[in-house]
């Protein structure tokens, strides 16, 4: 019997936490694309970034694999959102929610997937373990996230929390299958 | 947890915005922007706060006091520059009830009849207004939110809609965000339509917007024209949108092959069943 995959994107701006989201929960290592860091700004955050995606999986047993694909933060990259995108379950967008510098561009991001394909998606308020940290609902209005859209804490080196916003969209999921 | 920024990412309108939805108590506190020398997470110029430039109070999401740095904002010079005291009714006044609450002053006034409890009511009103559309207009520099700081109970706060002020600033940035959606890229270029002489024939132009008229050429970009001009993007952008919408010139926009196909394509949801969801939510709850 043909193994099923489905995939899920975690996309965001650059340095968002996306690559450590994935490698929280994935059961293989990360394939990284990681390339160093050229503009000067970008070394300034990290040193390695996503040039094309990072690719993380999850067996649910011999017929039904999940992988999860993580877009490159930077707009420059993305002619690769749109391939990413194509067939996903869902998607996440993390937001560092100590960057209200990045903010806009989490917006931005947000919006350009949702016209990609309209699949249910979360919204990851991640490093929520900082002190400098924005409160949830401080972004949901700052994001301008609609009341319906989860927004959800997130420390994306927790596994457990990792976790819990999987286990969201795919509840969001399920939901937007029982309305349909 | 702190609301803390620049006000280059997040705007004091957004912030009023939040503060009343939030119903927020606590005072915002702007500062001068110190570079740092290094970059934040976009490229932009890192700033630490350096001294302060203004103090914002909101009660339960409403605003009641702002005072800019430099200013002390005490009833006297309120009333002062409202027009209900004269200069030297302020400066003896101020002499003679140095130690003196703002609220026992104000009473004092009252009783005394220089002032009515509406003008010192209106001419507070007015002052904060004022501040805050000053604020406004403001793009950077970092602020903090300090949650349940209040100014002192010797001033008069006199609790004021946010709403409304939003609204106004709000128009203020919607007139320079329509201006720039509509011209989002200086780097296109302008050309007179078809027949220009018979759409110029009786307009009255002003003296900017001839100034740009003589630079219409398709090969001289909105920006090398600014610049020639010595105009910013948003007077720049202005002018263009006048002319455009008056139909003297037409800017030449440029097509994108990225762009057409973006908004041609979306995606496809796979077909995927609910047992298959089903399935992923076990086995993630078990990781």
């Amino acid at each position: 019997m043909q193994t099923q995959t489905v995939k899920m994107v975690v996309t965001g701006p650059f340095s968002s936490g996306k690559t450590e989201f994935i490698r929280a929960i994935s059961e293989i290592d990360v394939v990284t694309t990681e390339k160093d860091i050229s503009s000067e700004a970008e070394r300034q955050v990290k040193s390695y970034t996503t040039v094309a995606m990072d690719f993380g999986r999850i067996t649910v047993d011999d017929d039904l694999v999940l992988y999860l694909f993580g877009t490159p933060g930077q707009r420059r990259f993305d002619f690769m959102w749109e391939i990413l995108a194509e067939g996903m379950l869902g998607f996440v967008v993390m937001v560092d929610s100590t960057k209200p510098e990045t903010f806009r561009e989490a917006k931005s991001i947000l919006e350009t997937f949702k016209a990609y394909a309209p699949t249910p998606y979360v919204v990851a308020a991640n490093k929520q373990d900082l002190g400098e940290a924005w409160n949830i609902d401080d972004l949901r209005i700052a994001l301008r996230i609609e009341e319906g859209v989860k927004l959800l804490p997130c420390i994306a080196s927790s596994k457990d929390s990792v976790k819990e916003v999987l286990l969201e969209l795919l509840y969001s999921i399920l939901e937007e299958m029982e309305r349909s | 947890m702190p609301l803390q920024g620049n006000l280059r990412d997040f705007s004091t309108t957004q912030l009023l915005n939040l503060i009343n939805l939030a119903g927020k108590t606590g005072t915002l506190i702007m500062y001068e922007g110190v570079r740092t020398g290094e970059k934040d997470a976009v490229g932009g110029d890192r700033m630490s706060a350096g001294k302060e430039r203004a103090r914002v109070a909101f009660k339960v999401g409403k605003l009641i006091s702002a005072v800019l740095n430099g200013q002390s904002g005490d009833l006297v010079s309120v009333l002062n520059k409202a027009g209900r005291l004269t200069n030297d009714q302020a400066r003896i006044i101020r002499e003679r009830a140095k130690n003196t609450s703002d609220k026992a002053l104000a009473l004092l006034l009252i009783n005394a009849n220089y002032v009515t409890q509406k003008d010192v009511v209106r001419s507070i009103q007015q002052n904060t207004l004022d501040v805050v559309y000053n604020l406004l207009t403001w793009s950077e520099g970092p602020f903090r939110f300090e949650d349940n700081v209040l100014p002192g109970n010797d001033r008069i706060l006199v609790p004021i809609d946010l709403e409304n002020v939003i609204i106004e600033g709000a128009r203020q940035i919607k007139e320079i965000e329509q201006l720039t959606s509509h011209i989002p890229n200086l780097d296109m270029a302008l050309r007179f339509p078809d027949n220009p002489r018979e759409k110029f024939k009786g307009v009255h132009l002003s003296v900017e917007e001839w100034r740009v008229v003589s630079f219409v050429n398709p090969r001289n970009t909105i920006r090398q024209i600014a610049k020639a001009n010595n105009m910013t993007e948003n007077e720049i952008r202005r002018i263009v949108f006048g002319l455009e919408q008056a139909g003297l010139v037409e800017v030449i926009k440029p097509q994108t092959a990225e762009g057409a196909a973006r908004s041609q394509t979306q995606t496809r949801a796979p077909a995927v069943q609910k047992t298959v969801v089903t399935r992923l939510i076990d086995r993630i709850r078990q990781i």
